[in-house]
């Protein structure tokens, strides 16, 4: 399938006949809500609370936080920000409740410290990854929008970014902006190695958004059926810092290098390694 | 815009960043709104601690509504007086900006609103 993120700007592609039929189209409607709900559901918000809507386009995904039932925890409050004016002219026409911005959020989030309780964000940061010119670089736009999401969440706030990487490189770069910002980061992958994989970059603030669940960010996902953890963070120290100079492995490491620069190297035996005893 | 949002949002250029100045953002040429919306005690409750109570009081004075009072209500008083409660949830939350401006005190940038939509694109000397 064509991405319109490899063609244009976000704000360009959204135009208004472009807005219009991403809006209108019943089956955009019905992903976007069942992406919406599964953020919701890893949010687990339990009380109505201020969310930042990020690329909320005309609203669809703002709809159901508005629409989130008193038993629920709900209704939350939402104020949205998107570049494509467009979008947001079909949101008003659509009558929503959140308050909306036009703002690129690759240039921040001009929120002061601490606003937010979370933030919500489907289909829209892998747009972060094309520079449209000169003046800007991905990797500033990635940094610039996490730093200024960072900040402007209360400690013990949640974020969940759905995003469409276009590769793993993609991945790996909006996933190593947002550690490098100060969250605790995990991705979450609905429906693996299928056509319909839906990617949710899940970011806690401050060690006290997880303590309840364990302290640590798999603790996310703990009380969901059907989700296997796999942690690829590396457990304690790496090998490099353990071999200590001179010691036996490390006499054996180095000469196994001599011998692949293929040096006639003595063969290994017990006596590799050890002090000669002083004779006289 | 809510007013609500107005307690929240700071100058997005970049020099403005490190300065107090920055927040709040001073409504200019404003024209407001009403819209009828639900109250919600438990929303308010949650979200009294982290609104600006200063902030607050100088952007409803700028707006031409009544003077505030100096502190801010507590959780106790939001939940005992129906009349606070009321009249801070018309201000947060049902009181809408809908055309106007909004200019820093730092850098003198004016962001304009538009049918209820704040304009916060910055030319990327800026950012």
């Amino acid at each position: 399938m064509s991405r319109p993120e490899d063609t244009l700007a976000a704000d360009i592609h959204y135009d208004d006949v472009e807005a219009r039929k991403y809006t209108t189209s019943s089956r955009i409607q019905n992903i976007q809500a069942s992406m919406t709900q599964r953020a919701l559901e890893l949010l687990d918000l339990k009380s109505p609370s201020l969310i930042l809507d990020i690329g909320c386009g005309s609203g669809l995904s703002g709809e159901m936080l508005s629409a989130v039932s008193e038993e629920e925890g709900g209704p939350h409050v939402w104020v949205g920000m998107d570049v494509s004016a467009s979008m947001l002219d079909v949101a008003l026409q659509r009558d929503v409740e959140g308050d909306l911005m036009l703002a690129d959020i690759g240039q921040g989030v001009p929120f002061r410290a601490g606003a937010f309780d979370a933030a919500i964000s489907i289909s829209a940061i892998q747009w972060l990854c094309n520079a449209e010119n000169s003046d800007t670089s991905p990797s500033g736009r990635l940094s610039r929008f996490f730093n200024g999401l960072y900040m402007s969440l209360k400690r013990g706030g949640m974020a969940v970014c759905q995003f469409y990487p276009k590769n793993d490189v993609q991945k790996q770069m909006i996933t190593s902006a947002a550690v490098k910002a100060g969250f605790g980061a995990g991705l979450l992958e609905d429906d693996p190695n299928t056509k319909n994989v839906k990617l949710y970059l899940v970011l806690t603030v401050g060690s006290s958004a997880v303590a309840s669940k364990g302290g640590d960010i798999t603790g996310v996902v703990a009380g969901m059926d059907d989700v296997e953890v796999q942690d690829h963070r590396r457990k304690g120290k790496t090998g490099k810092g353990e071999i200590k100079k001179g010691s036996k492995a490390w006499i054996i490491h180095k000469k196994e290098q001599m011998e692949l620069k293929g040096k006639i190297v003595k063969a290994t035996s017990k006596y590799t390694g050890r002090k000669r005893r002083i004779q006289f | 815009m809510k007013v609500l949002t107005l307690n929240f949002l700071t100058c997005a250029v970049k020099t403005c960043k490190s300065s107090s100045d920055s927040f709040p953002l001073h409504p200019k040429d404003a024209e407001l709104a009403s819209d009828d919306v639900e109250v919600n005690p438990q929303l308010l409750v949650n979200l009294l601690p982290r609104i600006d109570w200063n902030a607050l009081r100088t952007t409803s004075t700028e707006l031409g509504f009544p003077q505030l009072p100096e502190q801010p209500p507590t959780a106790e008083e939001l939940g005992a007086d129906e009349k606070v409660l009321k009249d801070l949830h018309s201000l947060l939350i049902e009181t809408q900006i809908m055309e106007g401006k909004l200019v820093c005190g730092h850098c003198g940038h004016e962001y304009a609103i538009r049918e209820g939509i704040a304009n916060f694109l910055l030319p990327s000397h800026l950012v």
